[in-house]
């Protein structure tokens, strides 16, 4: 192997590595608020008295789920000047991101509530709760031991996901990978430290949740 | 010059299937292979194996598929491999099914119940026999519906392969695109490709968790 490694090249532009990560994380908290609002109006749609707002519900979350981001990212931001809709880079990049949370969240807490056996409700109804005191005591937590560790996990690989709107210069982490790499020429390096540094993120928070999980929602061991 | 966006335009876009499938395939078939190995590893007797496998699996669900993708494609070259999009795609993507699917089956293979493989151990079974006899047998059984999940998953994933530089669904109607200027329909045409492909094998998924879920 005849290739050194030089990482001291890349240390001038430590700064730019920084504010790659805080762009990334504020992506990704724009589109978690975003697409976690998106989601739960999906659910309200799916579960309307309307067969229209139904079908629409489903097309959405089918949609996005069978589809590639990269190619939701590029239809939006590309597609849609089209039809007279222009979106800035990171517009267009919130917009994608959210729109696929909402898809994905949807179906998740669809999930954890159909988790909850229908005698639950019921006994919730029998013993004259009303439908909001019998979601509030006892649906809701159970229902969340199921959510949570899906929703967390999706919020991790909404993170990791970001680095694909990379794709329309939107500004973030492996945006300002490929401008470093350009001025350094220093690719292999260049992405491991881009590599590393999301290694960084997700393990932060996947640890993060995995605490509120137990603190929580884990059940008791007595 | 611009070209007119004619079916002949929706043709060549949706004939990029044809290497998003093949990509699909070999990534999967190779990702089966070293993934089983991982998810041997990962519930193998010895802590250091399990670690290392641990660590293989957190590193590729850590971090985002496209800079696995980059680190292939620019690291290839420094071990001396020449690189040709279709090597770099194909070994980025098989690493990345093999951590998946080795995580995916390390559940299954714990979910069999303790004693079945107590019993073919007190039946004098080795390592290998009881593996492939009895516990395995069982945990693919039960991981197929997400091993399917995952499938989907990694055909959405080869787009990626796109950004460089190899000609599939998605590059090919970024091509049409660029020509055309119609990027609405080339990238919409994409997008029913796509959803041709995986909303069936979504559909069966669905259906085999389904079926799981009343069997237990």
């Amino acid at each position: 192997m005849t290739y050194t490694f030089n990482f001291a090249a890349l240390l001038p532009y430590w700064e730019i590595f920084l504010h790659g990560c805080l762009l990334t994380l504020a992506l990704t908290a724009l589109s978690t608020v975003l697409g976690l609002s998106l989601g739960m109006l999906t659910l309200l749609a799916r579960r309307s008295r309307h067969a229209f707002l139904r079908a629409f519900g489903v097309s959405y979350v089918e949609i996005i789920r069978n589809t590639p981001f990269l190619v939701q990212v590029l239809f939006i931001f590309f597609g849609l000047p089209q039809l007279g809709l222009s979106l800035s880079p990171w517009a267009a990049a919130v917009a994608a991101l959210s729109l696929n949370l909402g898809a994905f969240s949807a179906e998740i807490v669809r999930g954890g509530i159909d988790a909850i056996p229908r005698g639950q409700f019921e006994a919730g109804a029998a013993l004259g709760l009303s439908p909001f005191q019998t979601f509030r005591h006892i649906v809701l937590k159970p229902a969340f031991r199921v959510i949570f560790p899906a929703l967390s996990g999706q919020f991790v690989l909404l993170l990791l996901t970001t680095s694909i709107v990379s794709s329309i210069s939107a500004e973030e982490l492996t945006s300002v990978s490929q401008s470093i790499d350009s001025l350094t020429f220093r690719s292999f390096e260049v992405y491991i430290v881009a590599t590393l540094l999301y290694l960084c993120m997700s393990l932060m928070f996947s640890t993060l949740f995995k605490a509120i999980d137990r603190a929580c929602f884990s059940y008791p061991i007595k | 010059m611009v070209r007119e966006f004619t079916l002949n335009e929706i043709w060549m876009i949706l004939a990029g299937a044809q290497a998003t499938l093949i990509l699909s395939a070999i990534a999967f078939a190779g990702g089966g292979v070293f993934g089983l190995l991982v998810a041997l590893l990962r519930t193998a007797p010895v802590r250091g194996l399990r670690t290392l496998a641990g660590g293989f699996i957190d590193f590729f669900q850590g971090t985002p598929m496209l800079l696995q993708l980059f680190l292939v494609f620019y690291g290839l070259p420094v071990f001396g491999v020449h690189v040709n999009v279709w090597v770099a795609a194909a070994v980025g993507l098989t690493l990345h099914a093999a951590a998946f699917l080795g995580e995916i089956w390390r559940g299954g293979i714990q979910a069999v119940p303790r004693g079945q493989s107590e019993a073919a151990s007190a039946l004098g079974l080795g390592y290998v026999d009881r593996m492939r006899h009895v516990v395995l047998p069982q945990a693919l059984r039960m991981s197929f519906a997400p091993t399917i999940g995952f499938l989907v998953q990694l055909i959405k994933g080869t787009s990626l392969a796109a950004i460089i530089g190899f000609v599939e669904l998605s590059r090919s109607a970024q091509i049409v695109s660029s020509a055309t200027y119609k990027p609405l329909w080339a990238y919409g045409f994409a997008a029913v490709g796509y959803f041709l492909i995986c909303f069936p094998l979504s559909r069966y998924a669905a259906r085999l968790e389904r079926r799981y879920a009343v069997a237990t």
